[in-house]
């Protein structure tokens, strides 16, 4: 079982696996930034003292390793928290989409008819529509009950990636509901929800780490630009690195670089990483881009030649 | 040795492959799908090469063209109008691929670019070997050869989506042959067409030697097109071919017991009751030891399961690797414990492939 | 099965056509996402500001208190007039917001879409190419790292590191070109072409650059990726192995059956990469101080100004869905397949 688990994994050759492995690495330290986060980071992500007021906009020093910004934050610090919120937020946005798309698109596929049609006809243009655009008008709505807080962000997530997971299970189940295999697996007894479950099952897990890696990927960069744009998260709640980039702005100008650096340096390490396991995930699970392996053969030298007829 | 046929036209052999292997690696190990394989093709002849699925048939019609994916490994002769095309600089058989050397593919549907117009896939194929030919004799020797094919010329400037799968399939024909190639392969040229077509195609194909003067190697697994089609026919196993001959010989008086059970299982309207061979085809990467065929042969011996049998010549000219051959024909001594049956389990269950 | 002449023009007519119901449903969506923020758009927009007398004035005036089947019914045949309504910070007609900020950001998706394209497609064919060599794998991550790098952050590095010499990274163009550029097109870059003062079309051009090399090299992360997949899919193709075996030598074989087919299906989905393009302006916008509709957006957001909002993003989506079906019709053009 664990042979037939990994085999893809040792059947691509090297690139697709070293993709995979280092996607791993680069998200699971920010992982473990995010789950401990009281413990590694040297200050809290809304201190703006410790002994006394942190300098305003220092650059890196001893004190403070990556410097500290026009709030009097510690950069570290508020890396190392935004992991947290970062991660949080959009866990808790996929996860949602995952609960709300996939029954929806079950449904939705099992039912046919006008309501079908209709379900169709909103999530194609839900998906159609720009992302950010989205993601804009729904925190925008949010921010009024909600607040500027963790829930509300990840609340204004969900709503551009249903109609993904919508789509995919849908589809399969359209697709399913039609198969060949399911009428053999009819003919030979098993029974709807069998049939349902083993065939229809396993074919949209396969597809969903997948996407839902590549979804947070993206949640990742939408959840900053709504902070870069102010309809994120507030500093005061939580840290987002976006948030802290929109401050920079002005520092730009006058050749402050730290403030810009890390905060962006970890949102592009957190979206890079997350793109690489789906990537690499996507390489070993979708047999049409696995390469195989080429293994060379040697041809060895005649044995029987010595009995063969001379050949005229 | 060159068969009677090309003796008799009196010329050398178009194609003389000798002791030809073609592996290739798997995680198993290496993949012995053609496995010291000799035939030989005169002028104007075609050849047949049947077996079951997985006998490594197609492997070698790809192999003669040079079309194997990267790790393959092939070895032996493959002389070509004289010339061994293994011992040449690789960019010297390629060369001569399209202009001397052809193929026909099995999925028709696939094999024209779709965004390619059939002028400009002939246009293509010409100016690749005949550089500097005008738009204008591309397109009348085109003509020409889609005439013999049965496309009008109106279709000329249409795209490939517009014809159906038997006329895609005559118009890879006619792009395999516009250069008048002297060997063709084509393999199972009709296994993905419907019957009626398919009698088209086989037409075509063997009326071939009479407007082309071309060999043809037809790969295929059914044996009613041989029957129609070839002059003479080998039969593959295992990666080795059991018998080779003159192809109404072979059917009329089979020497090798595979080549009579295939054609035993083979259904006419005069079939009563359904034939077959019992077992799977042979595991490549780990063939039987001695002779392939000795699991699932009604004729075995205890001599077939420790030693291979050599390739003799019949009487009748018909090639066969076969020791119940051997022995029926008195070729061959053997004593009392090699020719004793073979004992084998019942095969109940198809082995793993 | 001949090939029926004007089926082309007859699939183009099709599409053009679909663009309305299309467009209708987007607007609905528009329409009931906004109405179904609790609270009313008036208070969020100028509430603390005036009392409750005028509050109630504005809203009638904003035709805020008619029943909801009223609103949605005038609000469609605004749209269908180009009549997008006035905003309610400053009273502006939506449509004026549109004219005077619409070029600056046109000029921008379009030089970073080109940018895109020029550094995209190559790349992603040589990655395909070379697959799985150092070459592939340096590109790969160079196309990831594009994509995963936010526009305002490399925008704001691309601002530290190019300020110092002296090069432009701010507005659109100098306050100078912009006071002497007469308005005739209301893109800026063409009028400052057609207005004839000296330095001002360079001017403009080279504030151009800043924005539209950092939106490009965002867009050409996601088109690395997609060519190099197209590639390597079309390199399976049947029709490769057919073309090798007519003795094609293999460059040919690579960039006429493979290249190109590859690239068709790109074609589309690259198109369709106008939904990133315009996320991606929003925010190159506000980092460059982009005069821009994508500027405007952020501005009346903030302003919690509802109608404008509504105004802009229903504007968005008409963009959408024309450039998604002139995509369509383009993709017919070069896929001869499509038409039936």
């Amino acid at each position: 079982m664990l042979r037939v688990l990994l085999s893809p994994f040792r059947n691509t050759s090297g690139l697709a696996r070293w993709i995979l492995v280092a996607g791993l690495v680069i998200t699971g330290i920010f992982v473990v930034c995010a789950i401990f986060a009281p413990w590694i980071a040297p200050y809290g992500f809304a201190q703006t003292g410790e002994h006394g007021r942190f300098p305003k906009m220092a650059p890196p020093s001893a004190t403070h390793w990556l410097g500290t910004n026009d709030q009097f934050f510690d950069i570290l610090s508020r890396i190392i928290w935004g992991a947290r919120t970062e991660i949080t937020v959009v866990l808790l946005s996929v996860i949602i989409a995952v609960v709300v798309g996939m029954p929806l698109g079950l449904f939705s596929g099992f039912i046919g008819g006008w309501v079908d049609r209709l379900l169709v006809f909103v999530m194609d243009a839900l998906y159609a529509f720009p992302s950010l655009l989205l993601a804009i008008v729904f925190a925008f709505l949010l921010r009024g009950p909600l607040g500027g807080g963790t829930v509300a962000a990840a609340l204004s997530l969900t709503a551009i990636y249903i109609p993904q997971y919508f789509r995919v299970v849908r589809s399969t189940t359209v697709s399913a509901r039609e198969a060949t295999y399911v009428e053999a697996a009819r003919a030979i007894g098993a029974k709807n929800r069998t049939v349902m479950g083993r065939y229809l099952f396993g074919n949209v897990i396969q597809s969903v780490p997948v996407i839902g890696t590549l979804n947070a990927a993206d949640a990742i960069s939408t959840l900053a630009a709504l902070g870069f744009i102010g309809l994120g998260i507030q500093p005061t709640d939580a840290s987002e690195w976006g948030y802290d980039l929109s401050r920079a702005l002005d520092d730009a100008q006058s050749g402050i670089w730290w403030t810009t650096l890390f905060p962006g340096l970890a949102i592009v390490l957190l979206v890079t990483g997350l793109t690489l396991v789906g990537e690499g995930l996507n390489e070993t699970v979708n047999p049409a881009l696995r390469k195989r392996r080429i293994r060379k053969v040697r041809l060895p030298s005649r044995a029987s030649s010595a009995l063969v007829e001379e050949r005229s | 040795m060159a068969s009677s046929a090309a003796i008799a036209r009196g010329g050398q052999p178009v194609v003389d492959a000798r002791d030809l292997r073609i592996w290739y690696g798997s995680e198993r190990g290496p993949v012995k799908a053609v496995d010291e394989v000799s035939f030989d093709l005169a002028k104007g002849e075609i050849l047949g090469l049947v077996g079951e699925s997985g006998c490594g048939k197609s492997t070698l019609g790809r192999g003669l063209l040079g079309l194997l994916p990267p790790g393959t490994a092939m070895d032996g002769a493959l002389l070509f109008e004289g010339e061994d095309l293994l011992s040449v600089p690789r960019k010297q058989m390629l060369a001569r691929r399209g202009a001397e050397l052809g193929m026909i593919f099995q999925e028709p549907l696939t094999r024209l670019n779709p965004l390619m117009r059939i002028s400009q896939h002939f246009e293509e194929t010409l100016r690749t070997h005949e550089k500097g030919i005008s738009k204008d004799e591309v397109r009348e020797r085109a003509l020409r050869v889609l005439r013999v094919m049965g496309i009008p010329p109106t279709r000329y400037r249409s795209y490939p989506h517009e014809f159906s799968g038997g006329m895609r399939q005559r118009l890879m024909i006619a792009l395999a042959l516009v250069l008048r190639p002297s060997f063709v392969v084509a393999d199972e040229p009709t296994t993905a067409l419907d019957v009626l077509v398919e009698a088209q195609i086989i037409r075509i194909l063997h009326d071939l030697r009479r407007e082309f003067e071309t060999s043809l190697l037809l790969i295929t697994h059914n044996l009613g097109i041989v029957a129609e089609a070839c002059d003479r026919v080998a039969v593959m196993y295992a990666g080795k071919i059991v018998e080779l001959g003159d192809a109404r010989e072979v059917f009329a008086r089979p020497k090798h017991p595979y080549t009579r059970e295939l054609l035993r299982s083979t259904i006419s309207l005069r079939t009563t009751g359904l034939n077959y061979i019992p077992g799977a085809p042979p595991d490549l990467v780990e063939p039987p030891p001695a002779c392939h065929f000795h699991p699932r042969c009604p004729d075995a011996m205890q001599i077939c399961a420790t030693k291979a049998p050599l390739e003799q010549t019949e009487a009748s000219g018909t090639k066969v690797q076969c020791w119940a051959a051997d022995l029926a024909a008195g070729r061959v001594e053997l004593g009392d414990d090699e020719r004793a049956p073979l004992v084998r389990e019942e095969i109940s269950v198809a082995d793993e492939a | 099965m001949a090939a029926a002449k004007g089926s082309l023009p007859r699939y183009i007519v099709q599409r053009v056509l679909l663009i309305i119901p299309m467009i209708w449903v987007l607007l609905t969506l528009v329409f009931l996402l906004l109405r179904v923020a609790p609270g009313d758009p008036v208070s969020a927009a100028v509430g603390g500001k005036l009392d409750a007398q005028a509050m109630a004035a504005a809203r009638h005036q904003a035709g805020l208190d008619r029943p909801m089947i009223v609103q949605y019914l005038d609000y469609i045949k605004g749209v269908g007039t180009l009549h997008f309504g006035k905003t309610i910070s400053d009273n502006r007609p939506i449509l004026d917001v549109i004219r005077d900020n619409g070029g600056a950001t046109l000029t921008l998706t379009l030089g970073a879409f080109i940018f895109a394209l020029a550094i995209g497609i190559p790349l992603g064919l040589l990655a395909g190419r070379r697959r799985d060599t150092v070459t592939d794998a340096v590109i790969r991550i160079f196309g990831v790292v594009s994509y995963a790098a936010p526009i305002f952050w490399t925008g704001l590095l691309a601002v530290i590191l190019i300020a110092p010499l002296g090069w432009p990274t701010y507005d659109i163009a100098s306050p100078e070109t912009k006071f002497l550029v007469p308005a005739h097109t209301h893109i800026l870059l063409v009028d400052a072409l057609i207005s004839g003062q000296p330095g001002a079309f360079t001017d403009v051009l080279q504030h151009h650059l800043l924005p539209c090399v950092t939106l490009g090299l965002l867009l050409s992360g996601v088109f690395i990726r997609l060519v190099r997949v197209n590639l390597l899919q079309s390199l399976k193709g049947d029709y490769v192995e057919a073309a090798r075996a007519r003795g094609i030598p293999e460059r040919l074989v690579i960039r006429r059956h493979a290249f190109r087919n590859a690239l068709v299906p790109v074609i589309t989905v690259i198109g369709l990469q106008v939904a990133l393009t315009m996320s991606g302006a929003v925010l190159t916008e506000r980092t460059f101080n982009w005069p821009g509709l994508g500027n405007q957006l952020v501005k009346y957001i903030d302003a919690r100004d509802y109608t404008a909002v509504q105004g802009l993003v229903t504007f968005f989506a008409i963009v959408v869905v024309i450039v998604s079906v002139l995509v369509d019709i383009i993709n017919a053009i070069i896929d001869p397949r499509v038409r039936y």
